[in-house]
């Protein structure tokens, strides 16, 4: 029994892990690197970012042939 | 090598860009991967207008030049990295393999570059096989990933 709730547990953990990687991999973010090797990464919610990610997302509908309405409300 | 041929061979070995566009940081766009040209001339204002905003954003953090930009949303990912007054855009799925699209396009401006090494070196070369070697070494990156 003790070993069953052990393995149980173990899966569960594993398969929270799982979706939390994957739910943190698939956040906006935006991501500045300089010439001296140094990186900025801004989240989504950051003014500079939102700014950034609404264009990249104009970027790529207009890549991929969507209407970019949103680019008229811009 | 010339841009065109430059964005032809990126977009054959890399499988993960849906498509790019060489610009200069005016917009003037040098070259693309579509087909139709109001989308290229879409796609390259947009990326010079990801490109002011991310220079605009750098400039406040006081730090060195902007060299790489990545913007990931839910939809996909755009790719930036500039050389000089030269960029190049590219547009992803939503989980590309980030050190491998980066390395892609670096290889790619330098290659369009007159004045690298590189770049003579390829012309040197004639295109001789270059699409078949780039692709193989891609392989090889791709394998060690």
């Amino acid at each position: 029994m003790n070993r069953a709730a052990a393995w149980a547990a173990a899966a569960g953990a594993a398969a929270a892990f799982s979706v939390w990687r994957r739910r943190s991999g698939r956040r906006a973010h935006a991501d500045l690197y300089f010439d001296d090797g140094s990186m900025v990464s801004l989240a989504a919610g950051d003014a500079e970012a939102d700014r950034m990610l609404a264009i990249a997302e104009d970027l790529v509908a207009a890549a991929r042939g969507a209407s970019a309405a949103r680019s008229a409300g811009r | 090598m010339n841009a065109g041929q430059a964005l032809a061979d990126l977009a054959a070995v890399s499988s993960q860009i849906d498509g790019a566009v060489l610009v200069r940081e005016n917009g003037t766009l040098l070259a693309s991967t579509f087909s139709d040209d109001g989308r290229s001339q879409a796609v390259a204002a947009h990326a010079r207008e990801l490109l002011q905003a991310a220079r605009r954003s750098s400039a406040a953090t006081g730090r060195a030049e902007l060299s790489q930009v990545l913007a990931a949303t839910p939809a996909g990912a755009v790719f930036l990295v500039r050389d000089g007054e030269r960029a190049v855009a590219a547009v992803t799925g939503s989980e590309p393999t980030v050190g491998l699209v980066f390395y892609d396009l670096k290889t790619c401006l330098r290659l369009t570059d007159p004045d690298t090494s590189a770049a003579r070196e390829e012309r040197e070369t004639a295109g001789a096989g270059t699409s078949e070697r780039a692709r193989e070494r891609h392989e090889r990156e791709a394998d060690d990933e």
